[in-house]
């Protein structure tokens, strides 16, 4: 719950340790209603379209940036704008760490440019993205 | 340069859907929430869309007999191309304002570039499309960007 007058610059959000499980997986897609079997059918996904595993949705990796954006600013603020890029596939059992930072303020309007990225285990980044946020108090 | 783009692929920019009208439920939205495994109550209480809802509610609903083999329906905005593996690329988006309960939206996609690219495990063919959410009095709501990689 910050403040925009106590931001700066560098300042790092709290992270989101971020897993998908068949179960989580299939209501997320059922809920976004999207049947393509890479996200729930493993031989499928093996065999036909070669991945090593299960495929976590892109646009998932997406949303959990902007949960290290919402669970950060809470009711504090608005979210203007948000990006990602699907770098790297992710997939059911990895251990990803969506984290965030604070790379630019804008006092007059009281906006905040975060630097956004997910890391799979060994660090590597799968998504990185940015938004801008107005602060309303 | 391009060797899978040819001029029918290149065509289909500027292409666009009919603009497709949908009602924002509150279930709709906490069920988005409960997957999605969102912090906030005003998501999980359904008083307020996440930001990435849109992704989901702004697919066309199709007959199952009307799926592929992957499972994915046959993409109106999507051109015939050498390639044949779709993925999310990304997604960029300006919001306007929240999207709550009762709101009536039109969502216009429009495909804005075909491109390709060399990756690392061979070529990869861009699709972007622009997509445009209004409210029922025409006011823009969100503007998004996103990108679909053909492997």
């Amino acid at each position: 719950m910050p403040a925009f007058k106590a931001l700066s610059v560098g300042t790092e959000l709290p992270t989101r340790n971020c897993t998908a499980s068949n179960v989580s997986l299939f209501l997320y897609n059922a809920a976004i209603w999207n049947p393509h079997r890479i996200h729930y059918d493993e031989s499928y996904t093996l065999n036909v379209e070669k991945h090593p595993g299960i495929v976590i949705d892109g646009p998932l990796q997406g949303d959990w940036l902007t949960q290290v954006v919402s669970g950060w600013l809470g009711d504090d603020g608005v979210l203007l704008e948000f990006e990602y890029s699907n770098r790297r596939a992710s997939y059911i059992g990895d251990h990803l760490t969506a984290s965030g930072r604070i790379v630019a303020l804008d006092a007059e309007r009281n906006e905040a440019t975060l630097e956004l990225e997910i890391r799979d285990a060994r660090g590597e980044v799968t998504t990185p993205g940015r938004a801008l946020v107005r602060f309303t108090r | 340069m391009d060797t899978l783009i040819n001029d029918d692929i290149r065509a289909w920019i500027g292409r666009r859907d009919a603009p497709q009208t949908i009602e924002v439920t509150r279930r709709d939205i906490i069920k988005y929430a409960l997957a999605s495994e969102q912090q906030l109550p005003r998501y999980l209480n359904g008083d307020e869309a996440p930001p990435m809802f849109l992704f989901g509610a702004d697919r066309p609903l199709t007959a199952l007999a009307d799926l592929g083999p992957d499972g994915l329906r046959q993409d109106s905005l999507l051109p015939p191309l050498p390639l044949k593996r779709v993925m999310a690329g990304g997604v960029k988006q300006r919001y306007h304002r929240a999207i709550v309960p009762g709101d009536v939206l039109s969502i216009t996609r429009t495909v804005s570039d075909i491109f390709e690219k060399q990756g690392a495990s061979g070529p990869l063919i861009f699709v972007v499309y622009d997509i445009e959410v209004r409210d029922a009095g025409g006011a823009l709501v969100m503007q998004e960007t996103q990108t679909r990689i053909i492997r």
